[in-house]
């Protein structure tokens, strides 16, 4: 897709969401310019550059729970949960998939830092759980095995 | 327009668990049809839940989300008979709101 197309629909989906806002009152316009290049990057390391991770410690209070093995790559239920106080962020990446960021959460106070959803993985990978907290970053991994992959049907 | 979402929020203790069911295709714009051609991506890329004024989820989705996608989460501070509402964008500027009230 070339650039003059990525703006017009980057522009109508701000757009949708400024319409939606002033129905709802204030809504966080500010996730819809987040898109591009972070959910762009090629690579876990590009990735995560795009994050803005400079440095981040593998920790235990992050978990991802999941099957060992996902029968269906095109279906893989996934939990990221968080212990760490003030988690304002979490974020799922697939090594393996071609563009490895999959969906991120901002976590409002109040809100519990625990989600499921269901991802997309190519081929066998490691999982990424990505967590900010107080502008820290943590992450877990945990390797989750497809025997059919799911991203190119 | 798209087809409605399915939302539950439950109120259990002192929060309320959110599930939500989304009927979206997410393509990836990697596919190809019977022709060869690439199916153009359609997925959604933002997703915010509320409940009442206040922002409980706010969701940023790439490609690799599995179609239909499906979320789950929760939150304190939500009371019986009190709305959550969910609102979607999609990459071509498609949109939809669906609510349900927490029971």
């Amino acid at each position: 897709m070339n650039q003059s197309r990525r703006d017009v629909l980057r522009m109508t989906s701000v757009l949708g969401l400024g319409l939606a806002g002033s129905l709802f009152g204030s809504i966080n316009v500010f996730a819809a310019e987040w898109m591009p290049k972070s959910f762009e990057a090629k690579s876990l390391q590009d990735a995560f550059k795009e994050l803005g991770v400079d440095q981040y410690a593998v920790s235990s209070d992050v978990s991802i729970v999941s099957a060992e093995i996902a029968e269906n790559g095109a279906v893989v239920p996934v939990s990221i949960s968080s212990v760490i106080p003030k988690t304002e962020y979490m974020a799922i990446l697939v090594e393996k998939n071609p563009s490895p960021l999959s969906v991120a959460f901002n976590i409002p106070e109040g809100t519990e830092a625990a989600v499921t959803t269901r991802v997309k993985m190519g081929e066998t990978s490691n999982v990424y759980a990505v967590v900010k907290a107080e502008g820290k970053w943590f992450v877990a991994s945990k390797e989750i095995k497809v025997t059919l992959g799911g991203c190119g049907g | 327009m798209a087809d409605p979402m399915r939302i539950r929020a439950v109120l259990s203790g002192d929060k309320v668990e959110v599930k939500i069911l989304i009927r979206h295709d997410m393509e990836t714009g990697l596919r190809k049809d019977t022709e060869g051609k690439l199916i153009p991506p359609h997925f959604i890329k933002t997703l915010t839940a509320k409940y009442e004024d206040r922002l409980v989820l706010d969701t940023v989705m790439g490609i690799a989300v599995s179609k239909d996608p499906f979320l789950s989460f929760k939150f304190k501070g939500g009371e019986k008979g009190g709305k959550l509402s969910v609102t979607w964008v999609d990459n071509i500027g498609d949109t939809r709101t669906d609510a349900a009230i927490i029971s």
